[in-house]
């Protein structure tokens, strides 16, 4: 892949963490935050939307976490996290002002150059919004490049909803169509209820100049793909965004093969046309 | 392969002078790295003099079988290859990648030291580090650990005038004679009272010791017979892969009943992946001292047999046997093709040696191929 940043290609460097300060940090849901990192040695961290960091909690080891935001100052990324295992449980506990360590950016994002002048539809499902929303706050920044825009999020519960503030500005904009579901409503839930695919029923999309970008549990990514292709969508404007165990980032672990692809760095996002032999099939 | 063509590059060995070689190469700073026997088994590790070799031993090979047993002569590299690869000087099984303090201060530790230099490295031993070339330094990553250990990396290869039981590396083109890319490669022409060895020069370092120990140019007949012994041992292959489209053939067969059934043989031990000269998959594990002020990331040889391997939150994504067969046996003969332009078999054989359950990897694709053949007949 022509455009991946592996950073310091060579030197034991590329195994060195690099100390970051959590400068923020957003309670999203009870088991999930967004942490504000900023490198202490780096000025500037640049990064594309859908790229992921390893990030490390002292002593206990390091996950792949996608970049979920940037602030303006060029130097602050945001990641969200999760809290399951042991490894994101200490991320998450960590505190403002705390260090965490940061290897990346790595991998390939979304094809949103690509997609300028085209018509987007992101749909995301649960955690899998996370990686999706640099690439929304990309497309509402440049508005005008792009074409009809939709976002479809789906989650558990209003109480698994991520980026709450977000979700509300969003659904204000004129030129952003936002539609939110979930699987189970709550006493205060007005909206729609059910899986994320049951919103593929409101909307009618131009098959030939839109892309697509999706991300979330296999499960529900496989289905999504399926509506999707109802809708007439080809293939190579489908992207999905892969997740498998990872230990290094760069490639050479091999923890996160996917048929012939590394998703740390040939991936994590994939048009569909590139691992259709692959994708959906059991234990691959 | 078009050995032995040219007969001005080759040279004569006399058996002392293989021990002349090794402290020539210790004193030009080298760690010489050769075989020998270890608890029922010929095993690489450092060396002092030839007489250390396995001298006069061969190993008898069989799916899920290894001995050693007496040649009967006194042959330096009567025997083929064993439990270990050189891999492991290359790509240690450990290494400790940094220390951090508590503070934040990351240490790097330093790679090698000594140079070192391999002797006794077969056709596929050669093609296997080539693999691992491509593998480790011909992406835009280039890992610091491997690329360290092989600059300088000296290689006595030595051809194979008789391969082991479950040796195929004819059938996948990376032997019996050694391909390109070593400094000196040997063919031992032992029996009948004769015993030497023809040396070809691949390179100026090469070219240069043999200078410093002094040897004669080989003559035409002992060219001529050394020639002999590898015509022969082309025709002694009990084992072979079926290249051909094999590549397509895995790829469409990901779900082939095969799978289930060798399943229920595998263990998943993963001896596979560990003897293998060409597996290079890692992890990382976390070490914390008592204090809890420094913590130290190692890395160590991992193996796609192991549940913990492909595990994300939920469980492993491969849970059964049936799965991590498939995806080694795909790595290897398709998907490494996809990856990095070769296939990640050199047909050493070890992975059939020392499958606890004598699993062979070109029996298994020969019955991936005729299955797919009695499907489509039907």
């Amino acid at each position: 892949m022509a455009e991946q940043s592996l950073g310091a290609a060579t030197g034991l460097d590329t195994f060195k963490i690099e100390w970051c300060q959590v400068v923020g940090k957003a309670k999203e849901t009870p088991d999930t935050y967004t942490l504000r990192l900023r490198p202490r040695q780096r000025s500037e961290i640049s990064h594309n939307p859908g790229q992921f960091n390893m990030l490390y909690a002292y002593g206990v080891g390091e996950v792949p976490i996608s970049i979920s935001g940037a602030l303006s100052d060029g130097q602050t990324l945001e990641h969200t996290v999760r809290a399951v295992g042991p490894v994101t449980k200490a991320l998450a506990s960590a505190r403002i002002g705390s260090n965490l360590g940061l290897r990346g950016p790595f991998g390939r994002g979304w094809p949103l150059r690509e997609a300028e002048g085209q018509d987007v539809i992101i749909v995301g499902g649960g955690i899998g919004l996370a990686p999706l929303r640099p690439a929304i706050q990309h497309i509402i920044k440049n508005r005008e490049r792009y074409g009809k825009f939709y976002v479809l999020y789906g989650a558990r519960t209003p109480a698994d909803l991520l980026y709450k503030r977000d979700l509300r500005v969003w659904r204000g904009r004129l030129d952003t169509q936002l539609l939110v579901t979930v699987d189970r409503g709550d006493e205060k839930w007005r909206g729609y209820i059910g899986v994320v695919t049951t919103l593929f029923r409101h909307l009618r999309l131009e098959p030939n100049s839109t892309y697509a970008y999706v991300c979330g549990p296999e499960i529900m990514m496989k289905f999504t793909v399926q509506e999707l292709k109802n809708q007439g969508l080809p293939d190579e404007r489908i992207f999905i965004s892969m997740e498998r165990n990872m230990k290094c980032g760069v490639g050479i672990c091999g923890h996160c093969q996917f048929g012939p692809f590394f998703i740390c760095k040939d991936g994590p996002v994939f048009s569909l046309s590139e691992v259709s032999n692959f994708f959906g099939r059991r234990e691959v | 392969m078009g050995e032995f063509r040219d007969q001005s590059d080759y040279y004569l060995l006399d058996p002392p002078h293989i021990d002349e070689l090794i402290s020539v190469l210790r004193g030009l700073g080298y760690s010489v790295i050769g075989p020998i026997v270890r608890e029922g088994a010929i095993v690489y590790d450092e060396i002092e003099s030839a007489s250390q070799l396995p001298v006069g031993l061969r190993d008898r090979q069989r799916p899920g079988y290894y001995r050693l047993e007496e040649r009967g002569d006194k042959a330096f590299f009567g025997f083929v290859v064993g439990p270990h690869s050189w891999k492991r000087f290359l790509y240690p099984p450990r290494f400790k990648l940094f220390t951090v303090s508590r503070k934040g201060e990351v240490t790097t530790h330093n790679v090698g030291g000594k140079k070192m230099a391999f002797i006794g490295v077969r056709g596929c031993e050669l093609a296997a580090i080539q693999v691992l070339d491509k593998v480790l330094m011909g992406g835009p990553y280039v890992d610091p650990v491997y690329s360290t250990m092989r600059r300088d990396l000296f290689i006595v290869a030595v051809n194979c005038t008789e391969p082991g039981e479950n040796c195929f590396c004819l059938s996948v083109g990376t032997g019996p004679e050694v391909g390109s890319g070593y400094d000196l490669s040997l063919t031992e022409v032992v029996g009948d009272g004769i015993h030497y060895f023809v040396a070809k020069v691949g390179s100026s370092a090469g070219k240069s010791l043999l200078e410093r120990i002094g040897v004669r140019r080989a003559t035409g007949d002992e060219v001529s017979e050394a020639a002999a012994r590898m015509e022969k041992s082309r025709t002694l292959f009990r084992k072979s892969l079926d290249v051909t489209g094999l590549k397509d053939l895995l790829y469409r067969n990901l779900e082939s009943p095969v799978y289930a059934e060798v399943a229920e043989r595998c263990l998943a031990c993963a001896n596979c992946t560990l003897v293998c000269p060409t597996c290079f998959c890692t992890t990382v594990e976390e070490v914390t001292t008592l204090s809890g002020n420094v913590a130290e990331r190692w890395r160590r040889w991992d193996s796609c047999f192991n549940a913990d391997f492909s595990y994300i939150h939920g469980g492993p994504i491969r849970s059964s046997r049936l799965s991590r067969y498939r995806q080694w046996i795909a790595h290897k003969l398709a998907t490494w093709i996809d990856q990095f332009g070769v296939m990640g078999c050199v047909g050493c054989g070890r992975c059939i040696t020392w499958c606890p359950v004598g699993i062979d990897i070109t029996e298994e694709a020969a019955k991936i191929r005729q299955r797919e053949l009695e499907v489509s007949a039907t």
